[in-house]
């Protein structure tokens, strides 16, 4: 099971949980607006993106087993690229696609870098067929210039299988 | 000559014409042929020895609608059953995958060991000597499970041609892909389970259509040249193969890097000399030319009804099943040489994810056009048909052909099409 780590007792988060709100819910805003380039600009250099198979712990490893998604920084570029293209035609037209996040949580590690996990629920349409993403992510986040920055992502489905929303060609 | 409105094929060769009617993917009452002439009458592909390698190792899935309890006994004998309980009818096992010493049905509590024998029940002593005897409460088994090679596959018929009969043709394309591994090959982590809006054959077709690889999957291969050194000059070329009994193939060269064994500038020096080094094995163990037929060439085969191998990028294992007349459920693994460096196997679940399934740069476009593809059926009533012709004429159709296809055609044609007996 995928069990996000509890902040240890004590320990002070470098953020404020609004902050890491305000944080996420604009991540979620450009998705859902599809302003791409804006979104991966919260990412850093070098940052990766992964959707582990249903029921993957929190550490699960690309390397060893067949995720969905397992993005280094080139193919987050590419992916994001493609995504704006008419000829990702999985998405074009774009999906509709709104996105709720709750459950913020500081998880663990300091000002450098740091774990927060979130719940959220991705809602998709695209030509008269509405789909469902639901789970939770898990960011490992750092601090450039004073604003927060992606270091990875990593998001779990809790969907058993993903039959009826078919291809993840969104980012959920 | 022309095709009868009430035709499901129009195959005229003189004309060098092949049509398949609308109608084969949205008629419900098809949809039931199929059931019976397909897919409860051929060998289908069940799972994988590596996935339940220990004794108590066991799986559940479904085929063809059944739930099926995928099970290796104490004796290692690996067992198939209907997933229901001879008492009630629960499914008896509710897990996807585990290891254990016996099953239990949780709603009375009748627990059955790994070769399917009912083995304890509470209140045995109210029960008459009549229901323990010839097995009448074990777990039943599926009909017929037969294996090639590690590759289990079902049958829902007691009689019948064996797997290997049934493989026939197929057999030496399944050997190219499992040759590659010098122990075994195995199942690396896990099933992606998706499923889209579109009737099952359109998968059929499209795991193995060449024509439609640039066109769709244009903003892939804008991927793969966006870094540098990711493709060799190496130009998408072969062959489409009928192999009998509606299995088919297309074999061709192609500029992506394989891991077994085409290695592409932008791996690196360590993985080009390790992918030298697998091939140079390649070479020891078959010969020059068999080598260079499995380490340079791509296949993408097709075992009817619905088992596809892709050996490309990666290889896959794929299965759908149809649900609706348009819609189907798609299961699909990564196998792999057991023996294979962590670097390389690395690199091939990279590889695998580039292309391949539900998140990757080219199988959501496939989902998307077969999924258009049913929905543009509903604009003709039923009437109207779809064009399988590429390469009719030709006496050595290319992979961006359609005689593959054709060959999958007519063998579901003659199935749904004979009568009963
Ligand atoms: S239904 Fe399984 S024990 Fe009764
Ligand atoms: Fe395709």
């Amino acid at each position: 099971m995928a069990s996000p780590r509890h902040g240890a007792a004590g320990m002070s988060a470098p953020v404020t949980r609004s902050e890491l709100e305000d944080f996420l819910y604009l991540e979620a805003a450009l998705l859902d607006n599809w302003q791409l380039d804006e979104w991966l600009a919260l990412f850093v250099d070098g940052a990766r993106y992964f959707i582990p198979p249903a029921g993957a712990d929190d550490d699960a490893d690309p390397a060893t087993l067949l995720f969905y998604v397992a993005d280094d920084y080139h193919r987050l570029c590419e992916r994001v690229k493609r995504l704006k293209k008419r000829t990702a035609h999985a998405e074009f037209p774009r999906s509709r696609c709104r996105r709720m996040v709750s459950n913020v949580r500081y998880l663990a590690g300091d000002a450098a870098r740091f774990s927060v996990t979130s719940n959220f629920v991705t809602w998709r349409s695209k030509l008269g067929v509405t789909d469902t993403f639901f789970g939770h992510h898990v960011y490992e986040l750092t601090q450039v210039a004073g604003q927060l920055r992606i270091l990875s992502k990593k998001t779990f489905l809790d969907q058993d299988d993903i039959r009826e929303q078919g291809k993840v060609s969104i980012i959920p | 000559m022309t095709a009868s409105p009430s035709a499901l094929l129009d195959d005229d060769r003189a004309r060098g014409v092949f049509r398949v009617a609308r109608r084969a993917f949205t008629d419900p009452e098809i949809l039931a042929r199929e059931r019976l002439a397909i897919f409860e009458n051929c060998w289908l592909y069940l799972g994988h020895d590596s996935e339940i390698a220990k004794p108590g190792d066991y799986l559940t899935r479904k085929v063809a609608g059944r739930d099926i309890l995928f099970a290796r006994g104490k004796d290692g004998t690996a067992r198939a059953f209907f997933n229901t309980c001879p008492h009630r009818g629960a499914l008896v096992c509710r897990e996807g995958a585990g290891n254990g010493a016996m099953f239990r049905c949780f709603y009375h509590s009748w627990a059955f060991d790994l070769e399917g024998r009912l083995v304890n029940r509470p209140g045995d002593e109210g029960y008459g000597e009549g229901t323990r005897k010839g097995g009448m409460h074990d777990l039943v088994r599926v009909p017929r499970l037969e294996q090639y090679r590690g590759l289990y596959f079902m049958h829902l018929q007691a009689a019948g041609d064996d797997l290997k009969t049934y493989l026939g043709g197929a057999l030496e394309y399944i050997d190219l892909v499992l040759d590659q591994a010098e122990t075994a090959m195995e199942i690396v982590g896990g099933t992606q389970a998706y499923g889209f809006d579109a009737n099952w054959k359109l998968l059929c077709e499209n795991s193995f259509d060449g024509y439609h690889g640039l066109p769709t999957h244009v903003s892939y291969f804008d991927y793969v040249k966006s870094k540098p050194g990711s493709l060799v000059e190496v130009a998408i070329k072969g062959r489409a193969f009928d192999l009998g009994n509606g299995h088919a193939v297309v074999q061709y060269t192609a500029p992506w890097g394989r891991p077994v064994a085409q290695s592409v500038p932008a791996w690196g020096d360590a993985a080009a000399r390790e992918v030298a080094a697998i091939k140079a094995r390649l070479v020891a163990r078959f010969g020059a030319e068999r080598a260079e037929r499995m380490a340079t060439t791509n296949r993408n085969l097709l075992i009817f009804p619905n088992f596809v191998i892709n050996d490309i990028m990666a290889v896959t294992f794929r299965t759908f099943y149809p649900e609706a007349p348009d819609k189907q459920v798609v299961n699909a693994w990564a196998l792999a040489p057991r023996e294979e460096s962590p670097a390389m196997r690395e690199l091939r679940l990279f590889n695998f994810l580039e292309f391949l399934g539900p998140g990757g740069f080219a199988t959501p476009d496939d989902c998307e056009a077969l999924a258009l593809c049913q929905r543009g059926y509903g604009s003709l009533g039923g009437a109207g048909w779809n064009d399988i012709s590429k390469g009719y004429l030709s006496d050595e159709p290319q992979v961006d052909d359609e005689a593959q296809m054709r060959a999958f055609w007519r063998e579901w044609h003659r199935r749904v099409t004979e009568q009963p007996a």
